[in-house]
């Protein structure tokens, strides 16, 4: 049996490198999977836990984060989309359209 | 086994993970992703949730994922697009905040013994009853919110122009 704490260090892992990610890469893109990263990490947090206290509940509120990931990624790509068509660019650096 | 098992998800998940950070093509990211998922996957299966990895196999590795490279294909980004990213002084300060945040995250680790779980534990039965009792507000509004995202999704990206 694997310790708990093993699972968590790999989920904190995950979501630094997320995080990083979302900070570093200016192609909108990447950040959306980035960000997709960073909530699978939560989600091997949430299942962890539920293993350690043997509740469910765990269970149930990663099977509604990954309902609500795939809302998010939906319409961030629509968004991503109409960025493209409007700007021809998807990095952020050149999105600075509230700036002027 | 099962502790060869985590060591290999555990790799290659977070290896996987690093290089969809620093690949330069999109493309290639999002296939990287894809393997992290499906590591992330064999850890829900590890930790005794069947369904939980099931649903992240097929909603995850499958539906957004294809979702992803259906928007990198139709992107087509050229490579001069892909050449500037961050300055190295820039990742090495970014290493350097992920080092401290890793530091921070990881939680005073619980010592409590993990026993075995019950055999339905995790099972689509106990989920779904779970599911269909205590949290049935939630599942609910979650039913809203797809169908907010199915509309706004076909109407951002039916528009031509803004």
């Amino acid at each position: 049996m694997i310790p708990i704490p093993y699972y968590l260090t790999v989920s904190a892992l995950l979501f630094v490198i997320g995080a990083i990610g979302v900070l570093m890469r200016r192609n909108a893109l990447i950040m959306l999977m980035s960000l997709e990263l960073m909530l699978n990490a939560v989600n091997l947090s949430f299942v962890a836990y539920a293993r350690l206290h043997n509740d469910i509940g765990g269970h149930v509120f990663v099977f509604l984060s990954i309902t609500v990931a795939a809302a998010e990624a939906a319409v961030g790509l629509a968004i991503l989309l109409t960025i493209y068509r409007a700007r021809e660019t998807v990095d952020v650096d050149n999105l600075h359209l509230l700036q002027r | 086994m099962e502790t060869l098992l985590f060591w290999i998800f555990a790799l290659v998940g977070v290896g996987c993970a690093g290089l969809v950070v620093l690949h330069r093509n999109p493309m290639s990211s999002a296939i990287y992703l894809v393997a992290t998922m499906l590591c992330l996957a064999g850890l829900y299966a590890l930790l005794a949730g069947p369904f939980v990895a099931v649903i992240q196999v097929l909603v995850y590795a499958g539906a957004v994922m294809v979702l992803m490279l259906f928007v990198i294909m139709m992107l087509n980004l050229r490579e001069e697009t892909l050449q500037r990213e961050g300055s190295l002084m820039a990742w090495l300060i970014a290493g350097l905040v992920g080092l401290v945040l890793v530091v921070a995250v990881i939680p005073p680790f619980p010592q409590t013994p993990v026993g075995t779980p019950p055999s339905t534990f995790g099972t689509i039965e106990e989920v779904g009853r779970k599911l269909f009792t205590v949290y049935m507000l939630p599942f609910e509004l979650t039913s809203v919110l797809l169908l907010v995202a199915i509309i706004g999704a076909v109407i951002l990206a039916k528009r031509r122009t803004f």
